[in-house]
C-alpha cells in the first residue's frame, strides 16, 4: 500500500472543499472496494477524505410517498428498512442478493453505486486494461468474459457494472443527489453510469470532487409490485451473471406500467426500454399466452446483443431470466 | 494379522484437546508466532510466462525508509542444491511460470514491504510461452512413474477384442479443471537465525520433511533446522512439500542477520507458487454384456506437468481397483508446460480420476437398462483387479446399499426429466468413493512417564485441522490402558522425535501404529507401574502383510441435484455419503472429515475452476470472490455415514485413513444427478449453468 494522507470530512461542504484540488482523491466511505483497490495498487489516491461519519445516513419518508436515502447508509440498514421492505421489496431483495453480511454493515449507498467493475484483469496490474491505465489496451477481449458485457460495450472496454442495488435504483427511477464545486445537482440514477466508448476509464459522469449525498426513490402507485432475481455461478456470495430488477402494475388485465433493469449485461445498470415498450399496453392475464409477450419483450431489448467469445451464454440467459421474473410478478398480482 | 488393539477411547468422540485456544483466538498458526521485532517480506513475481530476467532494478524499492533488504538473483546467496527447480530460489535469471518469484523485499512493515515491492522494476526478455493442455498434442510423454510410486501404464486382457465383443460400449472423454488449493491459512513461515541454526515456524503438513527438504536446499545439517506447526489451518496437500517461499524466508532473515522476519503469501501468489491440482482429460472405453458385466475398463488420462520439475497426478490408479473386468488398459501422459508446478491437492489421482469412470459407468448402466446401484454391485471383484491379491477388507457394496437405504434410492424413477418442483428440474445420483491404505515409514515416539498414571506421548506429527492432537492421544491411551485425559501430546515440531508427513490420508496408520509400538515397548520395559520418568521409544514396525493384501477404503455417494428450468442454476439440496474406512477412532472427527470432503467435491462439481489465460498464462479468477468455493447456501444438507468394517490386517487401530475419501466421487455422484434431473450429460467440470441453459 502507497502512503496517502487521510482528512476525516467535517461537513457535507467541507467535505467536497477538503477533496477539491488534489491530482488524487478519493472519498472513503464503507472502504469495503476503495482499501481492497488501494492493496492492489489499483487505486492510489494522495489523500482520503473519509466520509463514513457525515450526517447522511438517514432513511427519510418523504411527504410524496417517496423515500429520500442518505449516501452513507449502509447496505444492510437499508434492505432491513421496513419503508424499503414494504414500498420498494425489488431493493430490498437487490441489497440483500449482494455481497455477504459482513461487507453489506460497511458498504453505504454511495459506495455501492460507485464501486468499480469485477473484471479480473482490471484488478491486476499485471495485465493490461484500459479503464485502469488508458490505451493500454482490454485483456477482456479474448480472454476471461464470463462476467462481461454483452450490450452497449465498446472495443475499448466490455466490463459490466456490479452493482446488484444500483439496479433495482434504475428501475425505481431514482434520483441521485450530487454536491460539487459549483452546487447541488440531481441526476437521474440511469444517467450516472456511462457508457464505456472510447473513455472506458470515466466510469460516471462525475468528477472525483463530486460527493453523493443521497439517492431519492420516487412513490410507486398503488398496485406495483416489484422483484429482484439474481442469477449467479454459487448461491450467494457471487456477482450478478445476470440480474433482472422489475416493477410491474397491471390493471384490468393489461399491463399499465412496467420498468425493468437489467445487471451483469452491460457498463451501467441497463434501462431495458425496449422490452418495457413491448410489454406497456399489452394484455396479461395469468394465460400461457403471457409467456409469449414476455418473451418478445425479452427478445426486442436483446435484439441489440453484442456477446463476447465466452459468454454468449449470457444472452438467453437474460432472456430465460426476464420472462421468470415477469411471469413471478404477474402471477404474484393474483 | 496385526495385534489389535481393544479399543476403549478409540471409538469415543473427546472433543478437539486444541478446541478452546482456535475459538478463542490464542492458538499461535505461523505468522501469529511471537519473535521479536520482526521484519516483513513481500515477493515480487515475473509478469509473463517464459523469459530471461534482464534487468531487476531494486533502486526505487531499496531507497525507501524502512527497507532493509531485495534479494534478487542477481545478489542472492547460492544454494547447496538447485536439483529441486521449485525451491532454486533466485538461482537463475530464466523465468519458467507466470508468477515465478523475481524478487524479494524485506522492510520494517508489511506495508512498506509490499509497497516497495510494487516500486521493484523489473525486465524480461520474453520468449514464446506454451501452456495449452490438450490430448492432441504431439508432445506428450509418459512419466516414469506417477504420484505414489505407481506404474504409468498398466494392461491385462485385450481391449480392441473385448469391446468388439461387447454388445454395449462407452467411449467418451471427461475433462476434470484446474483446481487450487485454497486452505484458508495462507502459506505462512516465521525465520529467523540464531548462531547457524534456522528456525522456521512453518505452516507445513510436515515438520521433519520440512526440515529436511529445507536442509538440503541451504546446505545445512538437518539438526541445524528447526521447524515448528503446532497448528496449521488447513492444507490439502499445498504444504504437503516445502515451497519456494520457505527458501525465500531463510535467505531473507539471513540478509538481515538477527532480525526474524515474517512471510505471509497473499491468496493471489497462492495460484502460482504453492502447487494445484492440474486439469485432467480422461479418455474412458468400457465395454459390458446385457447383464451389465464389464468385460473392459480403460482409461487413458492426460495431465500437465511444469517444464521445470515433474508431478504425474495419478488419474487412471483408482480405476485399476474398483471394478472387475478381463480386459484393462489404463496409461497417464503428461504435457510439460511453461505453468506452475502442480502438486498434492486432496486425494491427487482418486478425486479427478474418480469423475470420467464414475460418469461412464452411470451412462452405461443407462444403456443398458439397469439401475447404476445394481450395475456396480454386479461388478464388483473378487479379488483386487490389478494385483490379484486379496482385499484386506472391502465392503463397497455394502456402502452402496446401505447408502440406497438411507437416501430412500428405491422410489426413484430411472427417466431422466421426470420429475420437476417449482421450476425446478429434480434429480438424483450415485457415484463410488476409494482411497488406498497409504502408510509411510520412518516415525518414532516417546512416551513418558510424567507423574503417577500420566503420560506424555511424543512424536513430530502435524494437526492441519484434522485432529490430530486428539486422535493420537485416544490411540495412546488406548495403547497404554490409561485414561484420555491422562495423556498429553507434544507434537508439531522437530525437537519431537521423527514423523511422516501429514500425506496421503498416512497420519493415523503411521503415527497411530507408531505411538501404539511405543506405548507397548514402554509396558514391556515398565510393566504398569513405571517409575516417574521412566521412557521408552520406538519406530514404526515394519509392514508384515501389506504384501499380501490389497488396502483400500470405499464409499458409496448419494445426490440430490435441482436445475432451474429457466436459467439452468445447479444446486445439490441434498448429499449423502456412506463409507468403510476400517475402525473410526473419533467419529466427531470423522464425520467432520468425511462431510468436509464431501463439500469440497460438490465444490468441485459446482464452481472450481482457475481459469487460464493462455495469452498470459496466469489464472485469471485468482481471489475468493472469482474463485468459487461452495458458500453455506450451496451445501444445505451433507451427511456422512460408515458401515462396521473390521479390518485385521492394516494397522494395530485397523483404521483406514479418512482424510481423503470425501472428496472422491461426489462429483461424478452430482453430474450423474444432474443428467438425472435435465437429460443432459455433461462431462466437462464445472457443472456451470451454461451446460443446462435452454
Ligand atoms: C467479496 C465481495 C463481494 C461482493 N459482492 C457484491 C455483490 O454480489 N453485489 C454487489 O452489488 N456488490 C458486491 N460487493 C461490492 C460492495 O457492494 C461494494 O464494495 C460496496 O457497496 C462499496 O461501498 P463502500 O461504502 O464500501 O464504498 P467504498 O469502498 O468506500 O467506495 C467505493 C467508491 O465510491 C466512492 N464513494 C463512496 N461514497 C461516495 C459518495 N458518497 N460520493 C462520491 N463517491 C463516493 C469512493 O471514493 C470509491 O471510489 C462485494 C464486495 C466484496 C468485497
Ligand atoms: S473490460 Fe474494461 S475493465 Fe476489463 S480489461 Fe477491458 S478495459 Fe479493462
Amino acid at each position: 500500500m502507497i502512503p496517502f494522507d487521510y482528512r476525516l470530512a467535517p461537513d457535507v461542504d467541507g467535505a467536497v472543499a477538503a477533496a477539491t484540488g488534489w491530482g488524487g482523491v478519493a472519498f472513503l466511505a464503507g472502504g469495503t472496494n476503495l482499501v481492497d483497490h488501494m492493496k492492489l495498487g489499483v487505486a492510489a489516491p494522495e489523500v482520503l477524505v473519509d466520509i463514513s461519519r457525515l450526517p447522511l445516513d438517514a432513511v427519510e419518508e418523504l411527504p410524496d410517498g417517496g423515500l429520500r436515502i442518505g449516501a452513507t447508509v449502509r447496505n444492510s440498514d437499508l434492505a432491513a428498512h421496513p419503508a424499503v421492505r414494504r414500498d420498494y421489496p425489488v431493493l430490498a431483495r437487490a441489497l440483500l442478493s449482494g455481497a455477504s453480511g459482513q461487507v453489506r454493515n460497511l458498504a453505504t449507498t454511495g459506495g455501492n453505486l460507485l464501486q468499480r467493475t469485477r473484471c479480473a484483469y482490471f484488478q491486476d496490474l499485471s495485465t493490461p486494461c484500459n479503464k485502469r491505465e488508458p490505451g493500454t489496451g482490454c485483456s477482456a477481449i479474448g480472454g476471461y468474459t464470463r462476467q462481461h458485457a454483452i450490450l452497449g460495450a465498446s472495443a475499448h472496454c466490455v466490463a459490466t457494472h456490479p452493482s446488484d442495488m444500483a439496479v433495482a435504483m434504475a428501475a425505481l427511477d431514482a434520483q441521485v443527489t450530487v454536491l460539487g464545486t459549483s452546487g447541488r445537482r440531481v441526476i437521474p440514477l440511469v444517467e450516472l453510469h456511462r457508457l464505456p466508448g472510447d473513455e472506458p476509464h470515466r466510469d460516471t459522469v462525475l468528477s472525483p470532487s463530486d460527493l453523493i449525498t443521497a439517492v431519492e426513490l420516487p412513490p410507486l402507485p398503488e398496485g406495483t409490485r416489484s422483484l429482484y432475481r439474481k442469477v449467479r455461478d454459487r448461491a450467494s456470495y457471487a456477482f450478478a451473471l445476470v440480474s433482472v430488477a422489475a416493477v410491474l402494475r397491471v390493471e384490468d388485465g393489461v399491463v399499465r406500467d412496467v420498468r425493468i433493469a437489467l445487471g451483469g449485461v452491460a457498463h451501467k445498470p441497463w434501462r431495458a426500454r425496449r422490452a418495457e415498450d413491448v410489454l406497456r399496453g399489452s394484455p396479461v392475464d395469468g394465460s400461457p399466452a403471457d409467456e409469449e409477450v414476455f418473451r418478445r419483450a425479452a427478445e426486442a431489448e436483446l435484439a441489440g446483443a453484442a456477446p463476447l467469445a465466452g459468454n454468449g451464454f449470457k444472452v438467453p440467459l437474460a432472456r430465460n431470466t426476464v420472462v421468470s421474473a415477469l411471469r413471478g410478478l404477474s402471477r404474484e398480482e393474483r | 494379522m496385526t495385534d489389535l488393539l481393544r479399543p476403549r477411547v478409540l471409538g469415543q468422540s473427546p472433543t478437539r484437546v486444541d478446541g478452546p485456544a482456535k475459538v478463542t483466538g490464542t492458538a499461535r498458526y505461523a505468522g501469529d508466532q511471537r519473535v521479536s521485532d520482526p521484519a516483513y517480506v513481500h515477493l515480487v513475481q515475473a509478469d509473463v510466462a517464459r523469459g530471461v530476467l534482464t534487468e531487476v532494478d531494486v533502486s526505487a524499492a531499496q531507497a525507501l525508509h524502512g527497507v532493509l533488504a531485495v534479494l534478487t538473483p542477481d545478489n542472492a546467496p547460492r544454494l547447496a542444491s538447485t536439483d529441486d527447480a521449485e525451491l532454486a530460489a533466485f538461482q537463475s535469471h530464466e523465468v519458467a511460470f507466470r508468477g515465478q518469484v523475481v524478487a524479494a523485499v524485506v522492510a520494517r512493515t508489511r506495508e512498506i514491504a509490499r509497497h516497495a515491492a510494487a516500486l521493484v522494476r523489473v525486465e524480461i526478455d520474453q520468449r514464446p510461452h506454451d501452456v495449452h493442455l490438450s490430448a492432441d498434442r504431439d508432445d506428450l510423454y509418459a512419466p516414469e512413474k506417477v504420484n505414489g510410486g505407481s506404474a504409468t501404464d498398466t494392461e491385462q486382457g485385450d481391449i480392441g477384442t473385448g469391446l468388439a465383443h461387447s454388445p454395449f460400449t462407452l467411449d467418451q472423454t471427461y475433462t476434470t479443471a484446474w483446481y487450487n488449493n485454497n486452505p484458508l491459512e495462507p502459506h505462512t513461515t516465521t525465520a529467523l537465525w540464531l548462531d547457524g541454526d534456522l528456525a522456521l515456524y512453518e505452516s507445513t503438513q510436515g515438520v521433519h520433511t520440512t526440515r529436511e527438504s529445507t536442509a538440503r536446499v541451504l546446505g545445512l545439517a538437518p539438526e541445524r533446522v528447526h521447524v515448528i506447526a503446532p497448528h496449521v489451518g488447513g492444507g490439502f496437500g499445498s504444504k504437503g512439500t516445502v515451497h519456494v517461499h520457505v527458501i525465500i524466508a531463510a535467505l531473507a532473515a539471513k540478509a538481515v542477520p538477527g532480525t526474524p522476519v515474517k512471510l505471509a503469501l497473499t491468496r493471489q501468489q497462492m495460484f502460482s507458487l504453492v502447487g494445484y491440482r492440474t486439469p485432467t482429460i480422461q479418455r474412458v472405453r468400457l465395454g459390458c454384456d446385457a447383464d451389465g458385466r464389464l468385460a473392459v475398463v480403460a482409461v487413458d488420462a492426460v495431465g500437465q506437468t511444469a517444464r521445470i520439475k515433474e508431478f504425474a497426478e495419478q488419474t487412471a490408479v483408482p480405476s485399476r481397483t474398483v471394478y472387475a473386468a478381463p480386459n484393462r488398459r489404463t496409461t497417464h501422459r503428461l504435457a510439460a508446460l511453461d505453468v506452475p508446478v502442480p502438486s498434492w491437492m486432496r486425494a491427487p489421482g482418486e478425486c479427478p480420476g474418480m469423475f470420467g469412470p464414475e460418469v461412464a459407468v452411470d451412462e452405461l448402466a443407462i444403456a443398458c437398462g439397469l439401475d447404476p446401484v445394481e450395475f456396480r454391485i454386479r461388478n464388483e471383484p473378487d479379488v483386487d483387479p490389478d494385483t490379484g491379491k486379496p482385499f484386506s477388507s472391502r465392503n463397497l457394496v455394502a456402502c452402496l446399499r446401505e447408502g440406497a437405504r438411507r437416501f430412500g434410492w428405491e422410489h426413484r424413477d430411472p427417466a431422466p426429466r421426470a420429475r420437476a418442483e417449482s421450476g425446478w428440474l429434480m434429480g438424483t445420483g450415485v457415484a463410488a468413493s476409494t482411497y488406498p491404505v497409504n502408510r509411510i515409514p520412518g516415525s518414532v515416539a516417546t512416551v513418558r512417564c510424567t507423574a503417577p498414571g500420566r503420560y506424555l506421548v511424543s512424536i513430530g506429527a502435524v494437526d492441519i485441522g484434522t485432529g490430530t492432537w486428539t486422535s493420537l492421544a485416544q490411540i495412546a491411551a488406548d495403547a497404554l490402558g490409561a485414561d484420555f485425559t491422562d495423556v498429553e501430546m507434544r507434537i508439531g515440531d522437530t525437537a519431537r522425535p521423527r514423523a511422516s508427513v501429514a500425506g496421503g490420508s498416512s497420519g493415523i496408520t503411521s503415527w497411530g501404529s507408531t505411538v501404539v509400538a511405543a506405548a507397548r515397548e514402554f509396558r514391556r520395559t515398565f510393566g504398569d507401574h513405571p517409575a516417574e520418568g521412566a521412557e521408552a521409544s520406538a519406530a514404526m514396525p515394519e509392514d508384515d502383510v501389506g504384501e499380501e493384501y490389497a488396502m483400500h477404503a470405499f464409499g458409496a455417494q448419494f445426490a440430490e441435484v435441482r436445475v432451474h428450468a429457466d436459467t439452468g442454476e445447479v444446486r445439490v439440496p441434498r448429499l449423502l455419503g456412506v463409507f468403510a474406512v476400517g475402525r473410526v477412532v473419533n467419529p466427531r472427527l470423522a464425520r467432520s472429515q468425511l462431510i468436509g470432503g464431501m463439500t469440497m467435491g460438490l465444490s468441485m462439481a459446482l464452481h472450481e475452476h482457475s481459469v487460464l489465460d493462455e495469452r498470459f498464462g496466469h489464472v485469471v479468477n485468482h481471489d475468493f470472490a472469482e474463485y468459487h468455493i461452495a458458500t453455506n447456501s450451496d451445501v444445505p444438507h451433507v451427511e456422512a455415514h460408515w458401515v462396521e468394517e473390521h479390518d485385521p490386517h492394516t494397522n494395530p487401530m485397523g483404521t483406514k485413513g479418512i482424510g481423503e475419501i470425501g472428496i472422491v466421487g461426489t462429483a461424478a455422484a452430482i453430474a450423474n444427478a444432474a443428467h438425472h434431473a435435465t437429460g443432459v450429460r455433461v462431462r466437462d467440470l464445472p457443472l456451470t449453468l451454461d451446460h443446462f441453459l435452454e
